[in-house]
C-alpha cells in the first residue's frame, strides 16, 4: 500500500523532449515506473527514446488511459500544461518545474478548486512509492520499501531524510515533495490526511521550514486525528530574521512563522521534534519501536 | 526584487495611481532646482534607499526653501542611514527624492499582495497610516480590512468601495478610490509583483487621494517577463544567486534551500557558525557552481568550505567539476570538506580523488559539519 501512486499509475511526462524532462523520463522508467507516453506541442507522432509522444494531453490520455502527468516544462509554459493536464482531467499531476510565477499559480489555484485533479508541486522532487512508482527528480536508489510516510518542502533535505532511514533499514509507503513556492497543490495538511488514511503507513516524517504556517496546520490536524508517530524537523533555525521570510505575507496568516514558534506547535501536538537534521531517521526509529511496544 | 520609492512612484504614476511630484536627484544642485520648480511653500528631501523606517533613521527631512533643500540634500547624500530595517551597518544614501510637501488631513494603510492561505491576491487596508502594518498586526488585528481578489473577476468597484467606506472614507472620496484602487491592482497584476504598499496613503486638505509614499517588490520567478522594463532591469542583473552573507566562518554551498538552511543548523550544532547561505539550485552547470564557490571564499571571514551535496537534478559529478575548476583557478588555500550524496555520487567522488587536490570527505551531513568547523578553528 501507498498514497497516490502504485504500480496501477500510468504517468505522460509533459516536456518530454526537453533536457531534463527526457533525462528523468528514462530515470523513472529505469525505476519501474510505467512511463505510457510524453506530451510536446509540434512533435506529435515520433517517439522519444522509445516513448510515443502526442501533440495534447487530451489526446495523450484518450490513446494511453494514463491517470497521471509529470511535468518538465520550463517556467513561461509550466502553468499552461498543469491547467492543461487539469483541463484533461488527470487525478494526479505532478510539477517539478521551479521558477513558475506566482501570479501564474494563483490561476492554477483557482482551476484546481472543484476539479478532480490533485497537484503536488511545483517546484518540488516529485512522489514516490518506493519499489512501486516514482514521479519525479529523487534519486531512486535511496529509497526502499517499507511503511513510514514522507512528507518534506524541501527536495534535497527530503533526500537526507530518506538516506538516514534506509539506512537504518527502514523502509517507506510513500514520499512527498510538496515543494518551496507561496502557492503550491498539496500542502502538509493534505498529505498527513493521506498519510492517517492509508493502513500501510505506521509513521510519519514532516520536514518543515521557516516561514508561512502550513506546518502549523498540519500539527492542528495531527493533535486531533493521528495516532501514528510523527517525526517532524523545522529548517532554518538560524536563518537570521527577516531575510527570507515572507514580509506582510506572514501577517494575514496570524504569526511570523519562525522555526521556534513551529517547534512550539509541533511539540504541543505530540510530535516528536528533531533539532539536528542529522537526528531524523534514529528519531523515527525510536518513536516507532516504542509504539510498537504500546 | 526590491525597487526604490521614486521607481515605485513612476511605476504608480503610468498605471494612473495618484503620487505627490517630485524628482529623483544625486546632487545638492539639482536637489534645488527641482525644489525650484516645484514651486510650493515647502519640499520634502527623501533619502533612497532599500528599508523602510527612513524618517527615524534621520533620511527625510522638509525644507521651506530651495536653499534650506540644497542644504539638506547635501547632507543625506553620502550619509550612512541607520534604520531599523536596514543590516546594523546602515546604507549609504546615494539618490534622493524631492518632492512637493502636501497638507495632510488623514493618513490610511494600503497593499496588495499574494496571500498564500487563500492563494490569490488579497488588499489590505487600514486606517492606520503611518504605522507598520506588522504592528498594527500584532496590536489591533481587528483594524486591518482584508478583501480577497478573485483573479478571475478581478477588483471590481464594489470591493473598492466597501474599503473606502469601512475605512471611514466619505462618499465623495469612496468614489475616487475605485479608479485609485483599480490603478493599483492593475499596476500589481501587470507587473508581477509580490507586494505593492502604500504607507501612508493620505487624504488631503483639498480633499485628494495620494499614495504619499510607495514600495513594490516583484516575484523573481516573473522578471522574465519584465526585461524590458527599467527599474525592473537595473536591479535583476544578480537575481540567479541564491546567497545571503552570514557572520560567522564556515563557508557553505549546498543544493537546495531546505538543505542549505539545515546546513547551517548543523554547523551551529558542532559549535561553528555559517559564513553565509548559498544555495546552488536546481539545475546548476558546472560554470554556476564554479561562480558560487567564488562568491563564498572571496569573503575574508570564510576559514573552511562545507559544500554538502545531495544529488537530485544537480548531479555530483557536474558538481565535482565545478569545484574542481574553482579549486584550481582560485589557487584554493581553504580547507574544503566535500560530503556528496545521491545522482552519480561515485563519479563525482571520482572527479575529487582524481583532481590531486587536497578535499576532506565528510561521512555524512554530521561528520562534514564537524570537521569543517574544526578545521575552521573550532567554536568561536
Amino acid at each position: 500500500m501507498s498514497v497516490l501512486v502504485n504500480e496501477m499509475t500510468r504517468v505522460i511526462v509533459q516536456g518530454v523532449t526537453g533536457r531534463e524532462g527526457g533525462f528523468h523520463a528514462s530515470q523513472m522508467i529505469a525505476y519501474g515506473t510505467k512511463v505510457v507516453a510524453g506530451v510536446t506541442p509540434g512533435k506529435g507522432g515520433t517517439l522519444h527514446n522509445d516513448v510515443p509522444v502526442f501533440n495534447t494531453v487530451a489526446e495523450t490520455v484518450r490513446a494511453t488511459q494514463a491517470n497521471a502527468a509529470a511535468i518538465f516544462v520550463p517556467p513561461p509554459f509550466a502553468a499552461d500544461a498543469m491547467l492543461e493536464a487539469i483541463d484533461a482531467g488527470l487525478p494526479l499531476v505532478v510539477c517539478i518545474t521551479e521558477g513558475v510565477p506566482t501570479l501564474d499559480m494563483v490561476r492554477v489555484a483557482a482551476a484546481l478548486r472543484g476539479s478532480r485533479t490533485r497537484l503536488i508541486g511545483p517546484n518540488c522532487p516529485g512522489i514516490i512509492s518506493p519499489g512501486k512508482c516514482k514521479i519525479g527528480i529523487m534519486p531512486g536508489q535511496i529509497h526502499r520499501e517499507g511503511h513510514v510516510g514522507v512528507v518534506s518542502r524541501s527536495g534535497t533535505l527530503t533526500y537526507e531524510a530518506v538516506g538516514q532511514l534506509t539506512h537504518l533499514g527502514i523502509g517507506q509507503s510513500t514520499c512527498i515533495g510538496i515543494g518551496g513556492d507561496p502557492i503550491i497543490g498539496t500542502s502538509f495538511l493534505d498529505a498527513m490526511r493521506l498519510f492517517n488514511d492509508d493502513p500501510d503507513t505506521h509513521a510519519i516524517v514532516m520536514i518543515g521550514e521557516i516561514g508561512g504556517n502550513a506546518e502549523q496546520q498540519a500539527a492542528e490536524f495531527i493533535r486531533g486525528h493521528v495516532r501514528k508517530p510523527v517525526v517532524g524537523f523545522i529548517a532554518g533555525q538560524t536563518a537570521p530574521p527577516g531575510r527570507r521570510m515572507g514580509h506582510a505575507g506572514a501577517i494575514i496568516s496570524g504569526g511570523s512563522g519562525t522555526a521556534k514558534e513551529k517547534y512550539e506547535v509541533m511539540a504541543a501536538a505530540g510530535i516528536h521534534c528533531v533539532q539536528s537534521p542529522a537526528d531524523i531517521g534514529q528519531t523515527l526509529a525510536a518513536a516507532l519501536s516504542k509504539s510498537v511496544a504500546r | 526584487m526590491k525597487i526604490h520609492e521614486y521607481q515605485a512612484k513612476e511605476i504608480f504614476r503610468r498605471f494612473g495611481v495618484p503620487t505627490p511630484r517630485g524628482e529623483m536627484v544625486t546632487t545638492a544642485e539639482d536637489a534645488r532646482k527641482v525644489a525650484q520648480k516645484l514651486g510650493v511653500p515647502v519640499v520634502v528631501v527623501k533619502a533612497q534607499i532599500h528599508a523602510g523606517g527612513r524618517g527615524k533613521g534621520g533620511g527625510v527631512k522638509l525644507a521651506r526653501s530651495a536653499d534650506e533643500a540644497a542644504k539638506l540634500a547635501s547632507k543625506i547624500l553620502g550619509m550612512n542611514l541607520i534604520t531599523p530595517q536596514t543590516c546594523p551597518g546602515g546604507r549609504i544614501v546615494r539618490r534622493l527624492l524631492v518632492e512637493e510637501g502636501l497638507d495632510i488631513k488623514h493618513e490610511l494603510y494600503l497593499s496588495v499582495l499574494v496571500d498564500r492561505a487563500v492563494e490569490a491576491p488579497v488588499v489590505l487596508g487600514s486606517a492606520a497610516g503611518g504605522m507598520e502594518i506588522e504592528e498594527v498586526a500584532r496590536e489591533n488585528p481587528a483594524a486591518i480590512l482584508s478583501e480577497t481578489i478573485g483573479p478571475a473577476v478581478g477588483l471590481q468597484p464594489y470591493i473598492a468601495r466597501k474599503l473606502a467606506f469601512s475605512l471611514g472614507l466619505t462618499a465623495e472620496l469612496a468614489q475616487a478610490a475605485v479608479p485609485f484602487l483599480q490603478s493599483l491592482y492593475r499596476a500589481f497584476i501587470e507587473t508581477d509583483a509580490s507586494l505593492a504598499e502604500i504607507n501612508p496613503l493620505v487624504v488631503t486638505d483639498d480633499g485628494r487621494l495620494i499614495a504619499l509614499d510607495a514600495k513594490m517588490n516583484f516575484d523573481d520567478n516573473a522578471l522574465y517577463r519584465h526585461n524590458e522594463e527599467d527599474p525592473l532591469e537595473v536591479e535583476a542583473s544578480n537575481y540567479k544567486l541564491n546567497y545571503i552573507k552570514l557572520d560567522g566562518t564556515v563557508g557553505c554551498m549546498v543544493n537546495g534551500a531546505g538543505l542549505a538552511m539545515a546546513t547551517m543548523d548543523i554547523i551551529k550544532l558542532a559549535g561553528g557558525a555559517p559564513a553565509n547561505f548559498l544555495d546552488v539550485g536546481g539545475g546548476a552547470s558546472a560554470d554556476q557552481v564554479k561562480n558560487a564557490f567564488k562568491i563564498l571564499t572571496s569573503d575574508k571571514e570564510v576559514r573552511s568550505v562545507f559544500i554538502n551535496i545531495f544529488g537530485g537534478i544537480l548531479r555530483c559529478d557536474v558538481l565535482a567539476t565545478g569545484v574542481v575548476a574553482a579549486a584550481r583557478e582560485l589557487q584554493l588555500k581553504l580547507p574544503v570538506v566535500v560530503r556528496m550524496e545521491g545522482t552519480n555520487v561515485e563519479q563525482g567522488r571520482q572527479i575529487l580523488r582524481d583532481s590531486g587536490l587536497n578535499f576532506t570527505i565528510g561521512e555524512n551531513m554530521k561528520d562534514g559539519a564537524e570537521k569543517a568547523v574544526r578545521l575552521a578553528g573550532g567554536a568561536r
